[in-house]
């Protein structure tokens, strides 16, 4: 399947200072985060011991825990989407809740989402005293906030750029909004959301393995499924478990490649806007077998009888009068700015509240610990970088090659590297090697391959003609790579790089600390701090792990990658 | 063989290997020899192989079978002196104009004084003096083809080559760099020896070059050659450039006739590979030729003219009224045959059906298809197994594109509906 340029996840506006309404959601998420922490930090004691079944590492019991694990990561899937129909066309339609809701979604998505486990595991634990039903839901949030951001963003770019012609001839026909957002907006926007739904599911089996086995202070949930699976493997020091794990993993992100990423991006295909024939449609023989069966077109005809007839519930568009547009009245802004500024004056308030035993040389070896993870962050995306960059940029102009390598490659991105960290740790033990800088490659194991697969997509939509000049004014070697291969992927490298580089902080937290039967191996830095936090239960430092690592996050994203994803843009896009 | 030619072609062949054991000919048994100060055109429709013999040539393709010889010597890979100008320009879009042109000095390794010396002298001799610090997003189509040739001129090659160079270009940006490039040519200010030009375009054949050799298509072979002996510079009202042109037309469309008539090799006929032409195109020539002033019988290059069509437009359609029987084309003429005319009378409806009598009688596949659904007790058919037919005859490719010619031929005729979701034929009208 031809690859199409992923949108990079976090929005591309061009202002590099942080406007008030960044500042604002900032203060949003952190109070909100308090908020998690301390109701978390109550409700944490009277939790009553929880009734779990223990977890088996016979291999007959992969299956059943393999379809349990999946189970979560389709649930999550559709509250995701259910966020996103509603947040990004709320967003879209209303100009003066789009300044907030977006630079909201800009900070969401730079919060570690394995910190949000920490804080949101007890609270919803609570939500369903002494049954694992509340456990059940925060896994499952986990998972969600690891995909809905994306999917709102990428929903929101495409209800904001819908043509003209297309509401035009929406109005013209009288659809009446809900008809509207079903028959315009949603299959416009079809295609950028389903590649982004099924890359964030791709990156999603990470933190499903790491969501499902979480001890927050004395609390230990474990729901059956391979995360808890590799956890208890891990405890038992049983690596033919963790080899059947993986063995296991492998073929449930095969299925799920086959039967649903592939059918739903090749099906997703007819929504494309620009309407030339292409050679390279996405094609999956899965699609083909449905849409050939007779079952599942018999299926789907009383579905699409109780849609089509949910269109004539709401009144249609009156014709002949054109509808006002409900302009903003000065009213309404009032009361909105006055509901945001009592928000923001309560997050501020409960931070404010919850800061007060943290001292500020606290603060300062929490910013001294980041700055660690932030230079081994680094120094891993670079060497990754100069290691697959021309690896990816050689397989690339080999289509043949290329043919089979990028798959795999997208495969690999997909599988959860957390499966691989075991077999690692036990040959540090083994070795007796210094955690500071083994455990390291573990944060980029998993990420390093959206760097290959986005050069290798790039060095394949080189024109042919590109390729021709420069061989034929024989530009070889060195000025080859400096003039014509480098520049040309660069768009393309600055992508898999932001992918990546979000990835691997995510990483950190399960990377810096890891165990192998009881022995824990320590890397000093904020990931091994935030995972340290959580197991003592300890919700102040918690808070303040994850508030550093975002605030890290957030100022790398905006005075490195946007910049280089602007100029990258500016000057190397190709036509 | 001449040893004092810049260029000598010699039995140049190149394949194919099918899956399967044949082999696809894309060009077989060229021979062309290219002289001290002459402008040389190869002449054909796309799918003629005169691009892959260019990139032959420049040594950036092997041949299977020949070999090219360049001042002496054999051109085993890309040969210094011999440069390139490509159809859609090439730029590099993060180099400057000046950076760009510099390129291929770059390669040579020259000081970088010379370099910049020479680049600039080159952007001033093709007009975009000024320019050089632009990107070429600044530039449009016409200056971007400039530094094309400026960075080929740079490195003053002995022959240039030049790929439909101006075939991006809106009509008046490609006039006027032909005639600004035939100019500087005649005065002596290009420090080039030789040209090879490959264009689709006759008019630009005839109005540029000295010789020119035609090719015919499936395999690609050099049909004729032709040498145009006019005076520079050429007037495009002259009535001897009218009549090479016209006898351009005549030549080319001579030798398809033939090669339509000559009786099917491949057995129920099934196997002639199709281009897909719209309806519409096809329902619109039979209108314009049936209409004033041609009632029914037009010139070609008239006809060419008056409608604003390439050659590589006008071709196919005129093929498909052939091979249809609605049209016949002798010597530079396409004439309507009494079915045409019927057809450019009557309503859609009275169209679909001498259209559908027309594709049963003549176009096998069409037939073909139409008899196996109408066997079948589902009267449905899945459109691989139409490929798979036609892969015995023909390449993947051009399977796909016939299949999808016959497709859009059988839906206007009403003959069968195909369904792309499903990927099948059937008898049905869609739910």
């Amino acid at each position: 399947m031809r690859y199409r340029l992923l949108l990079p996840q976090v929005s591309m506006s061009s202002r590099y200072l942080p406007s008030r309404w960044d500042m604002l959601a900032a203060l949003l998420v952190l109070g909100f985060i308090v908020l998690f922490a301390s109701t978390s930090q109550i409700l944490l004691e009277p939790l009553a011991k929880l009734e779990i079944t223990p977890i088996s590492l016979s291999p007959w019991a992969l299956p059943e825990y393999a379809i349990r694990t999946s189970l979560r990561m389709l649930i999550a899937l559709c509250a995701s989407l259910t966020f996103t129909f509603t947040y990004a066309t709320w967003a879209a339609k209303s100009p003066r809740a789009g300044s907030l809701l977006i630079p909201l979604l800009d900070i969401l998505q730079s919060v570690p989402i394995l910190g949000f486990i920490s804080i949101t595991v007890v609270f919803f634990l609570s939500l369903a005293p002494g049954k694992v039903f509340g456990a059940e839901l925060a896994a499952v949030f986990a998972i969600f906030t690891s995909q809905a951001w994306n999917m709102a963003f990428s929903f929101y770019q495409s209800l904001r750029t819908v043509p003209e012609e297309l509401s035009e001839a929406g109005k013209l026909f009288g659809l009446n909004a809900w008809a509207r957002f079903w028959r315009i907006d949603v299959p416009f926007g079809m295609p950028s959301l389903i590649w982004n739904m099924m890359m964030s599911m791709s990156g999603g089996w990470f933190f499903v393995v790491a969501a499902e086995a979480i001890s927050v202070g004395h609390t230990t949930v474990s729901l059956p499924g391979i995360g808890s699976y590799i956890a208890a493997a891990i405890a038992a020091r049983d690596m033919h478990a963790i080899g059947y794990a993986i063995l296991t993993m492998l073929i449930v992100i095969l299925i799920y490649d086959q039967l649903l990423f592939r059918p739903l991006v090749a099906w997703a295909d007819r929504f494309r806007f620009d309407q030339e024939d292409a050679e390279d449609r996405p094609e999956s023989w899965a699609l083909t077998m449905f849409r050939r069966s007779n079952l599942i077109g018999a299926l789907s005809v009383p579905l699409v009888r109780f849609i089509r007839w949910s269109y004539r519930l709401s009144p249609p568009a009156r014709l002949g009068k054109r509808s006002r547009q409900r302009a903003e009245g000065p009213l309404g802004n009032i009361l909105w700015y006055s509901i945001v500024v009592l928000l923001g004056l309560l997050a501020f308030w409960e931070t404010a509240r919850f800061v007060g035993p943290i001292s500020l040389s606290d603060i300062f070896r929490v910013l001294g610990l980041g700055l660690v993870t932030l230079i081994r962050v680094s120094v891993l995306i670079a060497v990754a970088s100069a290691i697959w960059t021309p690896v990816g940029v050689i397989v690339g102009m080999r289509p043949r090659l290329a043919r089979i390598v990028q798959p795999v490659a997208q495969f690999l991105a997909a599988f959860p590297a957390n499966l691989l960290f075991p077999v690692a740790v036990s040959v540090i033990v083994l070795f007796r090697l210094n955690p500071d800088i083994w455990l390291s490659p573990l944060m980029v194991l998993g990420t390093q391959w959206y760097i290959l697969f986005n050069v290798i997509a790039g060095a394949s939509l080189l024109p042919r003609e590109l390729r021709d000049a420069s061989t034929n004014f024989g530009v070889k070697g060195w000025l080859w790579w400096r003039k014509v291969a480098l520049p040309s992927i660069f768009p393309f490298y600055v992508t898999g790089a932001i992918t990546a580089s979000g990835g691997s902080w995510n990483a950190a937290i399960v990377a810096e600390v890891a165990s192998w039967g009881n022995r824990t191996l320590h890397a000093h830095g904020l990931g091994a701090y935030i995972a340290g936090a959580t197991a003592a239960g300890d919700f102040h430092r918690i808070v303040l792990g994850i508030a550093v690592m975002s605030f890290l996050v957030t100022i790398v994203n905006r005075a490195f990658w946007r910049p280089m994803y602007q100029y990258a843009e500016r000057k190397y896009r190709l036509g | 063989m001449d040893t004092n030619a810049l260029l000598h072609v010699d039995k140049i062949a190149r394949s194919f290997p099918r899956p399967g054991g044949s082999e696809l000919v894309v060009l077989d048994d060229v021979n062309l020899t290219l002289q001290d100060g002459e402008i040389v055109g190869l002449l054909g429709r796309s799918g003629s192989g005169k691009s892959t013999l260019l990139r032959i040539i420049s040594g950036l393709s092997p041949a299977t079978r020949g070999q090219v010889s360049y001042l002496g010597q054999t051109v085993e890979g890309p040969a210094n002196g011999i440069a390139m100008v490509f159809q859609s320009f090439a730029l590099f879009p993060w180099l400057t104009v000046l950076e760009n042109v510099q390129l291929g000095l770059e390669a040579l390794g020259l000081p970088q004084k010379e370099i910049r010396e020479r680049s600039l002298k080159a952007i001033d001799l093709i007009g975009l003096d000024g320019y050089e610090s632009a990107y070429p997003r600044e530039l449009s189509g016409g200056m971007r083809q400039r530094v094309g040739f400026a960075r080929a001129l740079v490195v003053h090659p002995n022959i240039l080559l030049m790929d439909e160079p101006f075939s991006a270009l809106d009509v008046l940006t490609a006039e006027n760099l032909r005639t600004d490039f035939l100019e500087l040519w005649h005065e002596g200010k290009l420090p080039i020896r030789g040209v090879i030009l490959v264009t689709h375009n006759i008019e630009e054949a005839v109005l540029m070059c000295d010789r020119v050799l035609l090719f015919s298509t499936n395999p690609g072979r050099i049909m004729s050659e032709i040498r145009i002996d006019l005076r520079q510079p050429r007037d495009r009202q002259d009535p001897a450039f009218m009549a090479m042109v016209d006898r351009l037309y005549a030549e080319m469309t001579a030798k398809r006739l033939e090669a339509a008539q000559r009786p099917g090799r491949f057995g129920a006929g099934i196997g002639t590979p199709l281009a897909p032409v719209s309806t519409s195109l096809i329902s619109g020539l039979i209108e314009a030729v049936a209409a004033t002033p041609y009632e029914g019988k037009a010139d070609l290059p008239d006809l060419t003219a008056d409608l604003q069509l390439e050659v590589d437009e006008l071709f196919p359609v005129a093929e498909a009224l052939q091979m249809l029987r609605l049209a016949e084309l002798e010597g530079g003429d396409i004439k309507l045959t009494h079915m045409g005319k019927l057809f450019a009378e009557k309503d859609t409806n009275g169209r679909k059906e001498i259209f559908s009598r027309a594709l049963v009688t003549h176009v096998a596949l069409a037939a073909h298809i139409r008899r196996i659904l109408d066997e079948r007790g589902s009267h449905k058919a899945p459109k691989s197994r139409f490929l798979d037919e036609l892969e015995d005859y023909m390449t993947a490719d051009a399977a796909e594109e016939t299949l999808r010619a016959v497709t859009g031929w059988g839906r206007f005729a009403e003959l069968f509906a195909y369904d792309d979701e499903t990927e099948m034929f059937s008898l049905e009208n869609p739910q």
